[in-house]
């Protein structure tokens, strides 16, 4: 671009309007992150403060409760005195919490292995030698992927009772294992490996085991990262499905506990939540950028 | 891409190989999903579990009698009409605009993602505090004389429902469209800055037409979280929300609770030949679009 005109009256209007659009997204992810900052900030408060400052919301308090609760839920971000009383109440007086936490861990991290397995082996399948059969196959697959839950709920109910599973783990983990919406976004991914690598690797003798091994999955690792940690938030938020499987709270996980700790021990609901959001937070430094590549790559532009 | 097929005609063995590849989980979704919706199908064509007499279509003539399913699928198509293009249309404006230089963009990129982090339940309760009656917002509103209302429960319930659908989709969607938006080619962008063309014209016949892929893709996945709000609803409200926030999926699960299988059965079919047809139109688009962008 060998020469170029001044022209400061344009370019000091696009300054402007660079401030502007700073000031604006700025605006924009403090809203983003408010949900966040209070759920922490909420945290470290005395269970009296809160029951003090959010009580109003519940009308199942006792009347003696209700005397030093402020008729108006007050939203405050500052602790009057920070404690770390709720958290000691979640982790140690209480061993309620942990199990439910580990009754979590016990249900998302199997479906989310097994299902990125499932993902990586039938995605192959599918950007492999396509044919119209698997386009068939790939078309429901999108269509079951798009369903909502409620749709897949007398089906789920139905196998969970043919096969004794009800009331059971296994009720949740195995449908899930087998949900599409993982396959969906990595065969996105997949199709778009150049065809020379493959062709290159098999020059040298590469199998089709190896080349899915060796090529693809090296190659998808970021996706892979990325569609994972999709898939674990998803299924750590689960509420509908131990609802309808498992009428026994005992295996309920955290996160149906924590949708009902709202009306009950409104005083600790912050701490659980924050204890809660520990594993997505720890995945979010650790994976922030491999969840960018991967959503990058998943992007649906082809060539 | 025509060379592609071609040389991907590879050996027989190999062709299989990428057969069996899809056996594990064609049949777990057959037998999970495929086999017991057949079931489905066939529940929504019999009177009743027991004698099992088969009535034709009249479980669907019923249903569309029925109020509460049709306030229900009202609910529904006005939010996913109204929410999805949005999340669209806001994520694709926000990308556009951290295209421009600005300082720190990859913090900010963290804080849009952010949403992603917090559990459902926490969410709603936040929520909840900020639009409660004696809430936040009230107060506000309060303090500068006007006068507060009961916002979930109020007309504006729906609003705040397709905020909160916003507020926790728009990032991943924003991500999205900022490596689509990197991905166009910088020559074409330069000739047209050379020819003169105007930012309108640069935006919807080029940037748009480089888009079209991802637009899709974006519209899928915020038509599978439209349909996923419903957890935040269900939170926020229980199993009987006000008229305007009975979703389809609060139909379903109270005919489901109360063991109303037929009825249940047929939503369940009537729900998924719909999202066919809306499945095979956007694919069909995708299709002419991917090509457009191709030539």
């Amino acid at each position: 671009m060998g020469l170029r005109l001044p022209i400061p009256d344009k370019k000091r209007r696009g300054k402007m309007f660079d401030i502007i659009v700073l000031i604006f997204i700025l605006l924009v992810a403090v809203l983003f992150l408010f949900p966040t900052v209070v759920t922490i900030a909420n945290s470290f408060m005395t269970s009296n403060e809160i029951t003090a400052n959010y009580g109003a919301m519940f009308s199942n308090m006792t009347e003696k409760q209700k005397t030093f609760i402020s008729s108006n839920v007050n939203l405050k971000l500052i602790p009057d005195k920070v404690t770390f009383d709720q958290y000691k109440a979640v982790l140690i007086q209480n061993s309620d919490y942990l199990i439910k936490f580990w009754n979590s861990v016990i249900l998302t991290v199997p479906i989310t292995v097994f299902q990125m397995l499932v993902a990586i082996l039938t995605s192959y399948g599918f950007s492999r030698y396509p044919n119209k059969f698997k386009g068939i196959i790939f078309f429901a697959y999108i269509i079951l992927m798009i369903m909502p839950y409620q749709v897949t709920l007398v089906p789920n109910f139905l196998v969970a009772d043919k096969f004794g599973m009800l009331e059971t783990r296994k009720a949740i983990i195995l449908p899930a294992i087998f949900s599409p919406f993982s396959i969906f976004l990595l065969t996105k991914v997949m199709r778009r490996i150049p065809i020379s690598y493959v062709e290159a690797a098999k020059l040298d003798g590469a199998g089709e085991f190896k080349i899915l091994t060796k090529i693809y999955v090296p190659l998808c690792k970021g996706a892979i990262a990325s569609i994972a940690m999709l898939v674990f938030i998803d299924y750590w938020n689960m509420v509908e499905q131990p609802l309808v499987l498992m009428k026994e709270s005992t295996y309920h996980p955290l996160s149906v506990f924590l949708s009902q700790i709202n009306t009950g021990d409104i005083g600790l609901a912050f701490a659980v939540g924050t204890v809660y959001m520990i594993p997505t937070i720890l995945m979010f430094l650790y994976g922030e950028d491999y969840l960018v590549e991967g959503i990058t790559y998943s992007g649906g532009i082809k060539g | 891409m025509k060379n592609k097929t071609k040389n991907q005609c590879g050996r027989r063995g190999e062709r299989i190989f990428s057969n069996v590849c899809i056996m594990p989980s064609l049949i777990g979704v057959l037998v999970f999903f495929i086999v017991p919706f057949c079931i489905v199908i066939y529940y929504s064509l019999i009177n009743n579990p027991v004698l099992k007499e088969f009535v034709g279509l009249e479980n669907y003539t019923k249903l569309f009698h029925n109020v509460a399913f049709t306030k229900a699928v009202k609910n529904t198509a006005f939010f996913s009409l109204v929410a999805v293009p949005l999340s669209v249309i806001l994520s694709l404006g926000l990308a556009m605009l951290l295209e421009r230089k600005i300082p720190g963009k990859s913090i900010f990129r963290t804080f849009f993602l952010s949403p992603l982090m917090v559990p459902t339940a926490s969410v709603v309760l936040v929520w909840q505090v900020l639009f409660h009656n004696h809430g936040t917002i009230n107060q506000i509103i309060e303090k500068f004389g006007g006068h507060g209302i009961d916002w979930i429960k109020s007309p504006y319930g729906q609003v705040i429902i397709i905020c909160m659908f916003l507020w926790k989709n728009l990032g991943y969607n924003m991500i999205l469209f900022m490596s689509a938006l990197c991905a166009i080619p910088r020559d074409i962008i330069e000739v047209a800055d050379l020819e003169g063309a105007s930012s309108l014209y640069k935006f919807v016949h080029i940037k748009l037409r480089y888009l079209s892929p991802t637009i899709l893709f974006v519209l899928i996945l915020s038509m599978i979280n439209s349909f996923k709000i419903f957890r935040e609803v269900y939170l926020l409200t229980g199993n009987y929300p006000q008229d305007k926030l009975y979703m389809l999926q609060h139909f379903m699960n109270n005919t489901f609770n109360s063991l109303d299988y037929q009825k249940l059965s047929a939503a369940a079919v009537l729900f998924a030949l719909v999202m066919i047809v809306v499945m095979a139109i956007l694919l069909i688009a995708e299709n002419i679009f991917g090509k457009d962008v191709e030539n």
